[in-house]
């Protein structure tokens, strides 16, 4: 019977101490050190939030890169349903999925072969809302970007390489170019000229 | 792309080696009582701590003793996060008004994140207050580990000590638990993480407006101080439903390589608290060098599989080869900052101990990368494993190694001086079978019964393999999913919630009375016939007996799940 209030009263003080006091010291001491971070690595535009540098966004125009395919929410990067496919690799509806992407690709970025398209650009991301694509992927629509928005290729090109991120150290993870701060650039240097 | 895996996995595993040894001695004082550079800060409070409770920390306890007090703890535990699930709605900290969780979720939930399991049968961002987040569900994520590690800790004190009675006080094991080791490294690293991206806030939702003129909703919240006790304390409950493949929970490749060495660091470190507690360092090293030959084979396997990629998308055309600028292979449910090595790898090792946080979707792992996973569950979580059940669930597997060596020669087993004998072999073998009987009744019901077939999201043979996984996950207190399964029923929030129970408590039990029993024995020095544990041939028939022991129980359902559905791919049949 004693153990059992030690137990209850035990629960309720390492509650305060990992449940509330925990947390609120780290969120006070993040704001201090990293206040952009921890309050999400907002991006604003013409005062506004246009996003967060971490969290995917949808793009279908022309003139702008595009993302991965996404399975969060119905129409995609739903930041408040993050969820892979969990399409199954024997599914029909991931194979043909997959297929039609393929053609769409194709169609979006003509002169390319299927050999050529990385397959990230037609595989869904794990959490739906992957704010990067390989730079093979932002390679292959540097020229539709370009010719519509009427500018030189070696200039997106440019843009391309400053928005990609290498592997931590060389070695650590895949490299990757993030689409926001990519079509972010390119409009700024839209609005500048 | 064999470089790129090589040097991935091998910086990582250098780094989780390197830590081990400092942490696992650094524990040894620390539940032996001996000084340690933070005792001056946290001392004070853990004084205080005892005088709130009307704990004496010096009272030793025996196993029974031992076992009540963890049963009690948790049980409380378990009540109060139910009471906060269902009275969310009311509770401060809930900026977006999340209404009261429903009663078998709640249950299911609080079983969940008691037992260290993790299992979310809900989406966190749309389902969780921030407080519920933090103090009910972060709290657990604490005390769940270090429940774990202080019947790691008894567990140890009986293998080592002789003609004794009792095997430490819980209190003492639990605070210290999570005072010294737990909470210093979350501060730290939760800081880390926060500066690589990770959000710890308490703002409302942000409604940004995209590009392309859409409205795009996103969730904030106290996410990095659970991000790194979800990977410290092996539990794998995400923030999100993406969990770990979240840019918020994991933003960039440094976050993941310090998730990874999270999950595996203590684990790790007890195997030398284990050596440094006995005086044999070797005996440590031993089953360190058993748990890694098992991570290298998981990893390998699973790299390997998911660059090879799916053929269907092969046939299409595609080229799934890894190149300097893209990955290849199958990343269907795989973010590119991971690619496959690191997605691949992520997978092993939240496995290989009992974490189940993802950064990728196992559910679209091919199938022989998908099997890497529950294998690894299968084993029984001891590759490193649970933060503490990974070691005594290792301990327990090296009784019956011993006990299997002792047949082939024809004399009384001895492990560590203690001689094995007819109780012993009887509570490691409850220990070994409860597992396999929780998994396989409760895939068999679910497989049965209309409630358990309606949840299959993918047909075929990978519908199966999306139910054994799930009893499996949850028995093994491990949480990752293929979570393509609609696991929200009433039916799988409460036979899920029992696996759960059963596959933590159960086993605990048995392990607790294993170390009293034989914490009671004296000591035998070793003679000329002795087998010596801390050597090659001893690790060897340790990971001999434990691969035998999963495949003569998980083979025949394994066969209908994965395997089969690898030999129906590399047929071109779809479902």
């Amino acid at each position: 019977m004693r153990s059992l209030f030690v137990a209850i009263r035990m629960t309720l003080v390492l509650t305060v101490l990992t449940g509330i006091i925990y947390p609120l010291a780290i969120a006070g001491a993040a704001r201090l050190l990293f206040p952009w971070q921890s309050a999400g690595s907002l991006v604003m535009r013409g005062g506004r939030v246009a996003g967060s540098e971490l969290i995917g966004q949808n793009f279908s125009a022309a003139r702008y890169f595009h993302g991965r395919p996404s399975a969060a929410g119905d129409k995609g990067y739903d930041a408040t349903s993050s969820s892979g496919s969990n399409l199954g690799p024997t599914n029909k509806v991931l194979i043909d999925t997959v297929r039609r992407r393929l053609r769409a690709v194709l169609e979006t970025d003509p002169g390319s072969s299927p050999s050529r398209v990385p397959i990230d650009l037609v595989t869904a991301s794990g959490s739906g809302l992957d704010p990067e694509i390989s730079p093979a992927a932002a390679e292959m629509q540097v020229a539709r970007v370009a010719s519509a928005r009427g500018l030189r290729q070696d200039v997106v090109e440019r843009l391309v390489r400053e928005n990609t991120r290498g592997r931590w150290l060389g070695v650590i993870g895949e490299p990757g170019v993030n689409v926001l701060m990519l079509n972010l650039a390119l409009d700024d240097l839209a609005a500048r000229n | 792309m064999l470089w790129n895996a090589i040097f991935q996995v091998g910086i990582f595993f250098a780094l989780v080696t390197l830590l081990s040894v400092p942490v696992g001695l650094y524990m040894s004082r620390v539940f032996s009582g001996q000084k340690t550079f933070l005792d001056p800060v946290l001392c004070p409070i853990e004084r205080a701590i005892y005088r709130l409770c009307g704990i004496r920390p010096a009272t030793e306890m025996a196993w029974s003793e031992y076992a009540i007090a963890m049963l009690l703890f948790s049980a409380a535990g378990m009540l109060l996060l139910y009471g906060m699930e269902r009275l969310q709605g009311v509770l401060p900290f809930n900026p977006q008004g999340l209404a009261g969780i429903a009663p078998d979720l709640a249950f299911n939930t609080a079983a969940s994140f008691t037992t260290n399991t993790n299992w979310q049968a809900y989406a966190g961002e749309t389902t969780v207050s921030y407080l519920t987040q933090m103090a009910g569900l972060a709290f657990h994520n604490f005390v769940s580990a270090a429940a774990g590690i202080a019947v790691a800790v008894a567990v140890i004190r009986g293998f080592v000590r002789r003609s004794a009675r009792t095997i430490g006080n819980f209190w003492f094991d639990l605070v210290r638990a999570t005072l010294w080791v737990l909470l210093p490294l979350c501060i730290v690293f939760a800081l880390v993480l926060v500066w690589q991206g990770v959000p710890q806030n308490f703002d409302p939702y942000v409604h940004a407006r995209t590009l392309e003129g859409a409205e795009q909703i996103i969730p904030q919240g106290p996410i990095a101080s659970q991000e790194i006790i979800k990977e410290l304390g092996t539990n794998g409950g995400g923030f999100f439903n993406a969990n770990s493949a979240h840019p918020y929970e994991n933003p960039t490749p440094l976050t993941n390589l310090i998730e990874m060495i999270a999950i595996f660091v203590i684990s790790a470190g007890l195997t030398h608290t284990f050596g440094a507690m006995a005086g044999d360092r070797r005996q440590g090293w031993a089953l360190f060098a058993a748990m890694t030959l098992l991570f290298v084979a998981g990893a390998g396997v699973s790299i390997w599989a998911e660059q090879r990629g799916n053929p269907q998308f092969s046939a299409m055309g595609l080229n799934q080869h890894a190149t300097a600028s893209q990955s290849g292979g199958n990343m269907e449910g795989k973010e590119v900052r991971f690619g496959i090595v690191d997605t691949a790898l992520f997978a092993t090792v939240t496995t290989d101990a009992s974490c189940g946080a993802v950064n990728g979707m196992h559910d679209s792992f091919t199938p022989l990368g998908g099997f890497v996973p529950l294998l690894n569950m299968q084993i029984g979580e001891i590759i490193f494993g649970g933060v503490g059940s990974g070691l005594y669930g290792m301990l327990v597997m090296a009784v019956l190694a011993v006990f299997v060596a002792g047949l082939m020669v024809g004399r009384t087993p001895e492990y560590l001086g203690k001689k094995i004998e007819a109780r012993e072999m009887k509570l490691a073998m409850f220990y070994v079978l409860i597992f396999p009987a929780v998994i396989l009744l409760g895939a068999m019901a679910a497989v049965c019964v209309k409630a358990g077939l309606a949840g299959i999201s993918n047909p075929g043979p990978h519908g199966f393999s999306q139910i054994f996984y799930a009893y499996t996950s949850a028995a093994a207190n491990n949480g990752s999913a293929l979570a393509g399964l609609s696991a929200n029923s009433v039916f799988y929030n409460y036979t899920l919630a029992f696996a759960m129970l059963f596959g933590r408590f159960m086993m605990k039990i048995p392990a607790l009375a294993l170390a009293g029993s034989l914490g009671a024995k004296k000591s035998i020095p070793p003679s000329a016939g002795t087998f010596p544990t801390n050597g090659a041939v001893f690790v060897a028939l340790l990971v001999g007996v434990i691969l035998i022991v999963a495949a003569l129980t998980f083979f025949p359902a394994d066969a209908l799940g994965p395997i089969v559905e690898h030999l129906a791919l590399y047929s071109g049949k779809l479902y």
